[in-house]
């Protein structure tokens, strides 16, 4: 028997959501990542990590008037989701999040262990 | 000039997105100018029977920096977006978001005060809503 695993549940009934862009950049210290998520307040902004995925998801919040008709829209969803799977050198214990003007700004820090370390070369 | 995709990836949101604008048909911005897509900001336009509201999502922007323009009946949008640049020993693994200067140009309708403007800028959405001419908006006329 190989060990055959069922493919994971997709949770379908979540609600569709926009793709935010993102930008991803690494050094040697972590991961940082940058969200574009115009509209969405701080407290309609959720980060969950959960094992080793990451998901991003957050609101829209506009004061629209009551009586308002939609002529145009380029923004046909009111939230953003995006999910991304952490290696595991990083760690999520250490998440850092600063939201502001709509863009979102997590640092992801690598574990200690794996703190890039420079290899000495004896000399013998 | 290039545009790229807002929303990558997300094929599904797209064709919902293009069957719902057909179902709905363009009433504010018919024209050459108004259904430029994809661009920077992604905008959402709307009315009601005293303004018309125009929310453009431009995250990370310093609204002082933003030139937003009324000039015979189209709305001009335009300004600059700076992006933190990576460190020399960085590695950019994901590069989506838009970076650089942008225009967005959105045709008004016929009846709006040019000189009653408001505008906001939120959570990185900013919002500009045009009154209706006064002679525009509709009365309850009574029957003597």
């Amino acid at each position: 028997m190989s060990n055959y695993s069922p493919v994971k549940k997709e949770a379908a009934a979540e609600e569709r959501a926009l793709l935010p862009p993102v930008d991803v950049i690494e050094d040697s210290s972590g991961i940082t990542l940058y969200a574009d998520l115009a509209g969405v307040p701080k407290e309609k902004l959720h980060l969950q990590v959960e094992a080793d995925t990451l998901t991003i998801e957050g609101e829209i919040d506009l004061e629209v008037p009551a009586d308002m008709q939609v002529s145009h829209a380029e923004v046909g969803l009111p939230r953003y989701r995006r999910v991304f799977t952490l290696s595991k050198e990083l760690d999520p214990s250490r998440v850092g999040a600063e939201l502001k003007d709509g863009v979102l700004r997590l640092s992801i820090p690598k574990a200690e262990h794996a703190q890039p370390r420079k290899i000495e070369v004896k000399v013998l | 000039m290039m545009y790229r995709s807002l929303f990558p990836r997300d094929i599904l949101a797209e064709l919902d997105r293009l069957q719902r604008e057909m179902q709905q048909g363009f009433h504010l911005s018919p024209s050459i100018r108004g259904i430029a897509r994809g661009g920077f900001p992604a905008m959402n336009v709307g009315g009601t029977t005293q303004s018309v509201d125009i929310y453009a999502f431009a995250p990370g922007i310093d609204p002082a920096t933003l030139d937003v323009q009324i000039e015979k009946g189209v709305l001009t949008v335009a300004g600059e977006r700076k992006l933190d640049e990576a460190g020399e020993e960085a590695t950019l693994h994901i590069d989506e978001r838009f970076a650089g200067r942008f225009r967005r140009v959105v045709t008004l309708p016929d009846d709006i005060d040019p000189n009653a403007v408001g505008a906001s800028y939120r959570n990185g959405v900013l919002r500009i809503s045009i009154a209706r001419k006064l002679s525009a908006q509709p009365r309850r006329i009574t029957i003597e």
